[in-house]
């Protein structure tokens, strides 16, 4: 009965309508109004008591702690609500003064007396590198995540995956270093060979500099979301019921043909999630990119030679030295950037409500 | 359509552990074989070294001849999922795909063997559908989830995919512990029209089912928790449930009737 005084205490809160709707209730409730929780512990009728059943408690922790969780959840939107007016009160004035227009200009000088700059090439910029990064990252990352999951012996799959857990902790700007100082080479060779066999393709032309280009931001971000994709990838195919590939391999199936039916399609939802996540870091990426794009503000679709920017990486390189209006319009530029993320994660949501069906039933 | 099964001198491992020993049995086409025994005698474990599913498990594996119409399946040349197509399995648990809908689930064994064409696909969803007592109750929603399903339609379902392949041989282990009585006698009632055309070889916790559906019943047992499992008799399923020829399947028989 070590509970008891606590419990009544509770109890006490909330005892004036108890007592209320007991006065007129029979014999057997009076007992329940003087022990009205007593039922909850051993000491008490017996946990299946053969007593009328306790009351609802008015105040208890369940009641407490609804409240608490209303109460952050509702902190947690003022506080958003409260940003969004900020920075939008703030991006507003810029966007006003700027004498180019803010979608389409191609460069970025809103410290000028006559503040001219736009969010185009920049926007483009961070597309373009997101874009080449996940088209780079996640067949690999799916192939190394199907390997450690169905193929690997599950000692090397347990400290393969532990490892590529690992390389997710690095922080960004160890990649941005290690991409400027020592990846910047190969690539750049790489660049120089494409460039004189395939220059007949557009993305390959020019006459250089090359090597600090989107190419290789592209790579460095692709290394970069690779150990999330893979490692949430290969959860979500290790959570494969057994069942279902052992339904695909009793048809007849080799083990590829049963990750294609069984495994793939039911981690649909995951790998959709995995790569979503993957293209958030992508998106938002400023370090490593400020120290590997060439920095330039114009819309090409050129890989190789010195150039692009983004978003990110453009508040980071010119914060420093922005006046209020340039703060504005950098602050512009992050919602700009809100914006591309969150239409590519409802776009995510829409894909995954599409099949919610099949993926519920799965559950 | 039914091909005849010899098994001489399986064994079966999991890793060092030996879960059955030298098991002979000899499956007769087009006829229904029941297995029965207590729990752990092995009889899930013979049921999936007879289409090289027990070798899908790390360690596991095993010894001895299985021969469909004389054909070794454990040669080393033949292709183990040729094998596993011409015997169909249907599991304990229905395991419907979750992330196809009734039709997909159906036809995804012929798909996996290359069958492209709408036309063949179709035929064979409605014919296999059929056979399974399917057919009326699903007609109308094949698009819809296989998961969505009852419990009952659900393995009435993946009974349909293993049929939609055509194979020589259906094994099903315990089809009908996860069913209510209804839905268990649905099966029962198919399998009786399956037997024209495949061999069936079930396994069957349920002595009142192994004596209604089968005509040969194979009783396994073990000595001791940790023994390997063996087969104890094995003959006409009347003589079983009627006049055992050993000690133990009568003790076996009566105490669960008792
Ligand atoms: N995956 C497994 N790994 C190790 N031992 C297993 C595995 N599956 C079954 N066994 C063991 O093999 C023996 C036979 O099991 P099983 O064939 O499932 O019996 P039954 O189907 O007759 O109940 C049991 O002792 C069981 O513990
Ligand atoms: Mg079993």
């Amino acid at each position: 009965m070590g509970e008891t005084p606590h419990r009544s205490a509770d109890a006490g809160t909330g005892g004036t309508r108890v007592t209320e709707s007991h006065e007129r209730s029979a014999g057997a409730s009076a007992r329940l109004v003087e022990a009205p929780v007593s039922t909850r512990t051993p000491g008490g009728t017996g946990l299946g008591g053969g007593g009328a059943l306790p009351r609802a408690r008015a105040f208890g922790a369940e009641r407490g702690f609804r409240g608490l969780t209303l109460a952050a959840g509702t902190v947690v939107l003022v506080i958003i609500a409260a940003i969004a007016v900020f920075l939008v009160a703030k991006a507003v004035p810029a966007i006003r003064a700027d004498t180019e227009n803010f979608w389409t200009f191609e460069g970025w000088f809103p410290n000028d007396s006559e503040p001219k700059f736009g969010i185009g090439a920049l926007a483009f910029g961070t597309v373009l590198t997101a874009a080449l990064a996940l088209l780079v990252a996640v067949p690999v990352a799916l192939g190394i995540a199907l390997y450690l999951s169905h193929y690997a012996p599950r000692r090397v799959g347990t400290t393969l995956g532990f490892l590529i857990d690992l390389l997710a902790a690095v922080p960004s700007v160890v990649f941005g270093l290690w991409g400027r100082e020592i990846f910047l080479r190969p690539v750049q060779d790489f660049s120089v060979w494409l460039n004189k066999y395939f220059s007949w393709i557009p993305i390959f032309g020019g006459e250089g500099p090359f090597g600090k280009s989107i190419l290789l931001g592209s790579l460095v971000l692709a290394i970069m979301v690779l150990p999330i994709i893979t490692s949430l990838s290969r959860e979500v195919f290790l959570q494969t019921p057994t069942a279902n590939e052992e339904a695909a391999l009793a048809l007849g199936a080799t083990r590829w043909e049963m990750l294609r039916t069984a495994v793939l399609p039911y981690g649909r939802p995951g790998i959709i999630a995995a790569v979503m996540l993957g293209l958030g870091r992508a998106l938002g990426e400023t370090i490593a990119l400020a120290m590997t794009l060439g920095i330039t503000f114009n819309i090409s679709f050129n890989l190789i030679q010195n150039g692009g920017n983004s978003i990110a990486a453009n508040i980071a390189n010119t914060f420093g030295e922005a006046n209020e209006t340039g703060r504005g319009a950098l602050i512009a530029s992050g919602l700009v950037l809100f914006a591309i993320t969150l239409i590519v994660n409802i776009t995510a949501r829409v894909i995954i409500y599409r099949r919610r069906e099949f993926t519920e039933s799965a559950a | 359509m039914a091909k005849r099964i010899e098994a001489s001198n399986v064994t079966a491992y999991y890793g060092a552990f030996k879960a059955i020993e030298n098991i002979n049995i000899t499956v007769e086409p087009k006829t229904v074989t029941a297995l029965i025994g207590p729990s752990g005698c092995g009889k899930s474990t013979f049921l999936r070294s007879i289409n090289r599913m027990h070798e899908v498990l790390p360690g596991a594996r095993v010894e001895g001849s299985l021969t469909i119409d004389d054909q070794d399946i454990y040669d080393r040349d033949v292709d183990v999922t040729a094998v596993r197509r011409m015997i169909g399995m249907v599991f304990q648990r229905p395991n419907p795909f979750p992330t196809m809908s009734i039709y997909e689930n159906v036809v995804a064994g012929l798909r996996l063997n290359g069958v492209r064409k709408k036309s063949i696909l179709d035929e064979a969803a409605e014919n296999s559908l059929r056979s399974a007592n399917l057919w009326d109750e699903v007609k109308d929603r094949l698009g819809k989830p296989g998961a969505g399903l009852s419990g009952g339609q659900q393995q009435r379902l993946c009974i349909a995919r293993t049929i939609a392949v055509e194979p020589q041989v259906v094994l099903m282990d315990e089809p009908c512990s996860a069913l209510d009585p209804i839905s268990t006698l649905a099966i029962e009632d198919l399998m009786f029209q399956l037997k024209d055309k495949f061999t069936i070889i079930i396994v069957t916790h349920n002595m009142q089912q192994a004596a209604r559906v089968s005509d040969r019943t194979a009783f396994f047992s073990i000595e001791k928790t940790g023994d390997p499992g063996r087969l104890i008799e094995y003959d006409n399923t009347q003589k079983i449930f009627s006049n055992p020829s050993q000690k133990k399947t009568e003790d076996y028989i009566t105490g669960r009737f008792g």
